[in-house]
């Protein structure tokens, strides 16, 4: 049995982009099948053009229209392509100084095999089949064959309709590793327990246990079995909806302090109307059917009133 | 050798918004940087370093965004920085670029700070799942409504005092071109009457999310002489916490309890509630006024909420707060503390337009982040220290 438990995570989101005038401009000219570069101060061309201009830092407003052919200046070969790159066979990334250009553009070149890839090779843009108005409008470069049937690009730029704002769908998979102190909880919770640690240098037993004592920096090794009743210190009403919300609400997610530890930890508080939920209201841990148990705090479904009188607020004024 | 003596000389910002989809980040950053440069009277080409903060990557989607910002903030050939602690982090920003002053490395720094709200969800961002950890997050206002709670209990404050602030701020912001909100109107009773959101936090009680950007630029001694009006920088103080530890104090944390005597002693406060004429403090939800009145020493412990109810925080109160409309009425998260740092800059030379307070000499910029875990203050001031 491996010491820590682990389990995966996506964090994903399509993030909204608002893309300024400059890459707006460029982004326009990829929907339109032209390439836009802009002019700096010193006269260079640059594909994309910079958004304000390296010498005078001024915002770039003289835009060119450059070739989509153009010349491999350096480059890379990408044996195993991997989720989210441009080709899913083997591809090279390539800088490509575009016709008209004074600085390489960076994009995906389609060739087959690296032997067909060489610094100096005249290569041209293929246009992905419907052009919305983002980097990828370029589907990739492949090598030019013959230089006389280059066809010329799109019908310029609509100005009515600028491309302002791209969507970019980010998703990152993570694999969460709970340390071992949380591990041992969470193994405990799997078998119907509540397993604290107790700091040896200040006493105090924590829930989760921490790996290290956050007051004292102590390492935290002494096993607590807590009790599965607590009192509720302080909480809030959850009315609010969001996206990726696991729980309806209206909900209570409360600081529940059990008896014998000494801090709060968040959980849900049920079998009771929402507005009776009480500070100093004294709840036990509702578990799940034992079926569905595993290594997570969601074992516990929720607290609920004990019925008890309410603690007195001396009792846990210190844990607010 | 001590600190060298340092001044903000420019304060620039946007105009906030839900969406300032017209301007990409660094457009939203250079609108800031611009109008910072000209009211230091200024280029790009004359600074000597820049450092940038925001809150967050998730916020954006973009790591490490001051790699692709670095041309577009003027930094090609010059040192660079980044700074994150998280909703502090404006006012931390402010206080590392001004430590490049103080400590005599650099002589004209520009700091930036920034969010761009709308390319995502803040929401989101702060409440991603856990495994193995019960999904009851929900936000910053679901982090911080049960503290809220606890403070109500502790001081016994009546509980429309949140309201007093919110409609305050909120009306304060009308007279701040560049707030977010401008929400005419608004009063104790149509504060009450929101939505109850986090319970006891109301939609009316909480900050908007904003896209916005505040860039300063800070100057040494002899380049701060050429300026009509520097706000001087009397004290600087970061302080930071575990954010979670057995009986530590969530509503007034020792870190920021410590950050505030070591400010005062820096700026040679003895009083603060008679000593600074205009403060600018982290207000993301209503209650946090009173909270933090107790914590920075304006009132005693559980009577922060008597200043508020008073009058007193009001524009034409003994102890103006947040005049600009605060974090309640604009929230580039990133941002907000540098704004809080900034609008206090203003206020001391008098550059606060019509939410100046008259004669302000002393001001406090505050903010925290976290889980009331980061703390950064700052007090400038109309007069050199030490005179």
């Amino acid at each position: 049995m491996s010491r820590t438990l682990s389990a995966p995570v996506t964090v994903a989101f399509d993030y909204t982009r608002s893309t300024g005038p400059v890459l707006g401009r460029f982004l326009t000219g990829l929907r339109d099948g032209v390439l836009i570069g802009g002019r700096t101060s010193e006269g260079r061309v640059v594909v994309p053009p910079s958004e304000y201009d390296p010498v005078t830092h001024e915002p770039t407003t003289d835009f060119v229209e450059v070739s989509p052919v153009g010349t491999v200046t350096s480059w890379t070969w990408v044996p195993e392509p991997v989720k989210g790159q441009p080709l899913d066979r083997p591809f090279a990334f390539a800088l490509v100084l575009l016709d008209g250009a004074d600085a390489p553009l960076l994009h995906a070149l389609d060739a087959g095999s690296p032997d067909a890839v060489s610094t100096g090779m005249r290569v041209q843009v293929r246009w992905a089949p419907e052009r919305v108005g983002h980097i990828t409008d370029i589907a990739c470069f492949e090598p030019l064959t013959d230089e006389t049937s280059v066809s010329p690009s799109g019908g310029g730029i609509i100005e009515d309709h600028p491309v302002t704002g791209v969507i970019t769908p980010v998703s990152l998979d993570y694999i969460y590793a709970a340390s071992p102190e949380e591990s041992a909880f969470y193994r405990g919770l799997e078998q119907g327990r509540i397993v604290g640690q107790r700091c040896p240098t200040c006493g105090k037993v924590y829930v989760p246990p921490r790996s290290a004592c956050p007051s004292d920096g102590t390492p935290t090794t002494e096993e607590i079995e807590l009790s599965q009743t607590g009192t509720v210190t302080t909480f809030c009403i959850v009315n609010v909806p969001f996206l990726g919300q696991k729980i309806t609400p209206p909900y209570v997610s409360a600081y529940v302090l059990l008896d014998g530890a000494d801090i709060a930890f968040l959980h849900l508080i049920l079998d009771c109307p929402a507005d009776e939920v009480r500070m100093g209201m004294r709840v036990k841990a509702v578990w799940k059917p034992r079926e569905e148990w595993g290594t997570t705090i969601e074992n516990i479904s929720h607290f609920a009133p004990t019925d008890e009188p309410d603690a007195d607020y001396d009792t846990y004024k210190q844990h607010l | 050798m001590g600190k060298q003596p340092a001044a903000v000389i420019g304060v620039g910002q946007t105009h906030h918004r839900a969406k300032r989809d017209d301007v990409s980040m660094a457009g939203l950053c250079r609108e800031a940087i611009d109008r910072a440069l000209e009211d230091a009277g200024m280029t790009l080409d004359e600074i000597d370093a820049i450092v940038v903060g925001k809150a967050p990557d998730l916020f954006e989607g973009v790591m490490m965004p001051e790699l692709f910002l670095a041309e577009a903030l003027g930094a090609a050939g010059k040192p660079l920085l980044r700074v994150h602690t998280a909703g502090s982090v404006g006012g931390s920003t402010a206080i590392v670029a001004a430590s490049l002053v103080q400590s005599g490395v650099h002589r004209k720094v520009l700091t930036v700070a920034y969010e761009k709200q709308s390319e995502s969800n803040a929401m989101w961002a702060l409440s991603v799942p856990v495994p193995f950890n019960m999904p009851v997050h929900a936000g910053a206002g679901g982090y911080f409504a049960p503290h809220v709670r606890s403070y109500i209990r502790r001081s016994g404050a009546p509980t429309h005092v949140g309201a007093i602030v919110a409609a305050k701020d909120r009306n304060n912001a009308l007279k701040n071109p560049y707030a977010h909100l401008h929400n005419e109107g608004t009063t104790v009773e149509s504060v009450l009457a929101s939505t109850m959101l986090w319970d006891p936090i109301r939609y009316d009680e909480t900050c908007p999310s904003s896209d916005g950007a505040c860039a300063l630029v800070i100057a040494s001694e002899d380049v701060a002489a050429s300026s009509p009006n520097p706000a001087w920088i009397h004290g600087t103080v970061m302080r930071s916490e575990a954010t979670t530890a057995a009986e530590r104090d969530q509503v007034n944390p020792q870190a920021s309890r410590d950050a505030a005597a070591a400010l005062y002693r820096q700026a040679g406060i003895t009083s603060p509630i008679d000593d600074i004429d205009v403060a600018e403090i982290y207000v993301p939800f209503s209650w946090f006024e009173p909270m933090w009145l107790e914590s920075l020493g304006f009132a005693a412990q559980n009577e922060g909420w008597k200043l508020t109810e008073s009058g007193a925080t009001a524009m034409d109160g003994a102890m103006p707060i947040n005049c600009s409309g605060g974090v309640l009425s604009s929230n580039p998260i990133g941002a907000s503390g540098m704004l809080r740092f900034g609008e206090a800059a203003l206020q001391v030379r008098g550059q606060a337009g019509e939410h100046q307070v008259d004669g302000a000499r002393r001001a406090l910029g505050h903010a925290y982040g976290g889980g009331s875990q980061f703390f950064a203050m700052w007090i400038v001031g109309s007069e050199k220290p030490g005179n």
